[in-house]
């Protein structure tokens, strides 16, 4: 049985795991709402990280489909990069995976399975590479949309103004 | 055998690395301190605003200062201030007294919900005054203090308070869950009152607070300037419909005045809705006029304090007056029709010098105005179309699929929640509603109402913005979605960022720019271009000359 194979059969507890890890670094209160509500309007925050980190491990066990990884991950790290975290924070949940796997796998992780380890886990850095452009991506989008929206606030008056202008030239 | 540096690989334990926490720390609310994460507050009040509005303790600070230059009887002040208001406001001193912490409205906040800050809980949110009710008001707590639920009232609790109730829209609908009827709403308000004695208010309130005070709106636009504006938009509407329309100023005996917020004369896409008015009015004939003096519909008292409401508000009865009209028409907004609906009677009423509103066009007595005076556009326009006063075609936003955000105080204030929707079916082939707990009773705010809707907070306002920004996303997926039509100025502004963010392109539209587009103009040349000055494809096709070749119907 390969690495891969072990880590199909855990798939669900694997899953389970992440999601309640990644739930972990929100305060109690919170991460109880996040994983008790399921109605998708109700808490959008939970559903994306159920459906983000699904979409994620199964990249990460068949085919490594960059715009699939990275929908999955921009579902999670969308949000996480405008919530009360810093940028270490607002990624770490990725790091997480790999301890999970670890515990997860627990005695079948001999010293035979090192390569096939260590293989899967530059996907996950692959994944976290990944996760750093997503979320600066989603913060430069933060600071544009900040900038369009002063732009907005006064754009009546300029685009006033640029008329006046030309019919003073004309 | 000596230590081995950071360097050198020995230093590091597998065992110690393996231990590590994500978790925040585990302390109680109480001793959970404030965490002032830029991108979450709003820059305080300039001092030169307080002193114009005769507010207390005015003075240059920061949120970041540590000393906030509270007077040196601050607590004394609070104490005082909380003693004054719990005799006044009934409500209030209930609110207090009869929450069974049930948890009904926990989740029920945009900001709870986007954010997961457990004191964006509702309940967490009035528990940061209530803790000092129970304190410093009741047998209980006096005695057994935190064990009661009761807190010391400290300079921290007071820059707790500052941040927490400036992450509160006042959109109540944490009090549509509440068994009690709790109005967390209110409680904001008086929080925000008892900063305001300490001289603690935000710019992006204060400053249009006393803007409209001195000019009779909250962006400061004086007569001339608005006389500009107007002019402005007649020229746009021109080049679009070829018609011009009349711009009745400070008419006295117009039967009718007409009160906007001023988001719609200067911020884009609001400007648009404006036209959309000028437009219908001078379709249907209205004898009507704009004010330079109530040129203002919004009123940021209501995220200030009661004395300020009615100070604001106070000039829209006396320009009616003044003016001679026989009823008020009022634009698409959202919280000023929380205060013209519940609050503008009581604190300047009667207006015995009004008439009940009666529409000219179908001869409808707007009953449910009757004391107020007050009309709101929605519905007259509704009525308009109900009684075929108007001709439309709603092929004319075909290249439109639209959903509609209830905003908040129309809705769940005022229940206008059939009229906006009448409106659109009649000027939109394509209309598609948000899923049923995102919208009426139910809606999300925009997460930027109440006095939030500044930039500095932005990390704020898009975790406030998310369920909302989630619902419209869901049927930009599922039907095509393009467009997001609202009732409320803040929204168009707001919304337009929230779309931005979590479901682009859909863009936001006033309901009358819908209007607009569907009129059929009597006289209007054939219309290529919208109000944006855009040209629309098929609208193009339908004006050319015959034999033309026929092409796509999208902008």
């Amino acid at each position: 049985m390969t690495l891969k194979d072990l880590l199909h059969s855990s798939r669900a507890a694997i899953l389970k795991r992440w999601f309640e890890k990644t739930l972990e670094t929100y305060a109690p209160d919170a991460s109880a709402f996040f994983d008790g509500q399921k109605d998708r309007f109700a808490n959008p925050v939970g559903k994306a990280l159920r459906t983000g980190t699904r979409v994620m491990l199964d990249c990460l066990l068949g085919e490594m489909d960059a715009e699939k990884i990275c929908a999955g991950l921009e579902e999670i790290v969308k949000i996480r990069s405008i919530q009360d975290f810093t940028p270490a924070q607002a990624v770490s949940f990725i790091f997480s995976l790999r301890q999970i796997i670890r515990e997860e796998l627990g005695q079948e992780l001999d010293s035979s399975r090192l390569t096939e380890l260590a293989e899967f886990e530059t996907r996950i850095d692959q994944l976290a590479l990944f996760a750093f452009d997503i979320y600066v991506k989603c913060r430069e989008r933060l600071y544009e949309i900040r900038v369009d929206e002063v732009k907005r606030s006064v754009s009546g008056l300029m685009r006033r103004l640029n008329r006046e202008e030309e019919k003073a030239q004309s | 055998m000596a230590e081995a540096k950071f360097d050198e690989m020995d230093h590091y334990k597998q065992a110690e690395l393996m231990k590590f926490d994500f978790r925040p720390p585990p302390t109680g609310w109480m001793d959970t301190p404030t965490d002032f994460r830029p991108g979450s507050w709003i820059y305080p009040g300039k001092a030169k605003h307080l002193e114009y509005l005769d507010l207390p303790n005015p003075r240059e600070w920061a949120v970041t200062d540590e000393d906030w230059q509270l007077p040196k009887n601050w607590k004394e002040i609070v104490l005082e201030g909380m003693r004054e208001r719990l005799s006044r406001y009934r409500t209030f001193k209930i609110f207090m007294d009869i929450c069974v912490r049930c948890g009904a409205c926990a989740d029920k906040c945009h900001f709870f919900i986007g954010g997961g800050d457990p004191k964006n809980m509702p309940v967490m949110r009035a528990e940061l005054l209530r803790s000092i009710y129970r304190k410093d008001f009741t047998a209980l707590g006096k005695v057994f203090g935190k064990l009661a639920g009761g807190r010391e009232l400290t300079v921290d609790v007071i820059k707790e308070w500052f941040y927490y109730f400036f992450q509160c829209t006042e959109c109540r609908r944490c009090s549509v869950f509440c068994p009690y009827g709790i109005d967390t709403a209110e409680i904001t308000i008086i929080g925000r009152e008892l900063l305001g004695l300490l001289g603690l208010y935000v710019n992006w309130v204060i400053e249009p607070v006393a803007n409209c005070f001195r000019t009779g709106n909250h962006l400061g636009i004086q007569p001339h300037g608005l006389k500009d504006t107007l002019e402005f938009f007649a020229e746009d509407i021109e080049d679009s419909t070829g018609i011009k329309v009349d711009i009745p100023l400070n008419k006295k005996g117009a039967e009718v005045l007409f009160v906007t917020p001023s988001g719609d004369f200067l911020a884009d896409p609001g400007t648009y809705t404006c036209m959309g008015y000028m437009a219908l009015f001078h379709e249907i004939g209205l004898d009507y006029t704009w004010s330079t003096y109530a040129s203002e519909g919004g009123n940021f008292g209501l995220f200030t304090s009661h004395e300020t409401i009615k100070r604001l508000n106070a000039k829209i009865y006396a320009e009616a007056k003044r003016l001679g009209v026989k009823w008020i028409l009022g634009g698409e907004c959202g919280h000023m029709w929380r205060v013209l609906n519940q609050y503008m009677d009581t604190m300047n009423g009667p207006p015995d010098f009004l008439e009940v509103p009666k529409s000219p066009l179908t001869g409808t007595v707007f009953d449910n105005a009757r004391s107020t005076k007050m009309v709101h556009i929605m519905e007259f326009t509704a009525d308009l179309i109900r009684h075929g006063k108007l001709k439309l075609d709603p092929s004319r936003n075909d290249h439109i699929k639209v959903t509609f955000h209830d905003s908040c105080n129309p809705a769940r204030a005022m229940g206008i929640l059939e009229e906006p929707r009448y409106v659109l079916k009649n000027v939109c082939n394509n209309f598609y509603e948000m899923p049923p707990n995102t919208i009426r009773e139910q809606t999300f705010c925009c997460g930027g109402g109440a006095g939030l809707g500044t930039d500095e907070n932005m990390e704020m306002r898009l975790r406030g913005g998310l369920p909302r920004g989630n619902a419209v996303r869901y049927v930009q997926d599922k039907f095509g979605v393009n467009e997001l039509a609202c009732m409320c100025a803040i929204d168009r502004a707001t919304l337009t960022t929230v779309c931005d963010y979590w479901a682009p392109p859909v863009r936001v539209t006033g309901i009358h720019e819908l209007v607009s587009n569907a009129l059929q103009m009597k006289g209007a040349k054939d219309r290529e271009v919208n109000f944006r000055l855009e040209e629309i494809e098929h609208w193009k096709q339908k004006a050319a000359p015959a034999g033309r070749k026929e092409g796509s119907s999208d902008v």
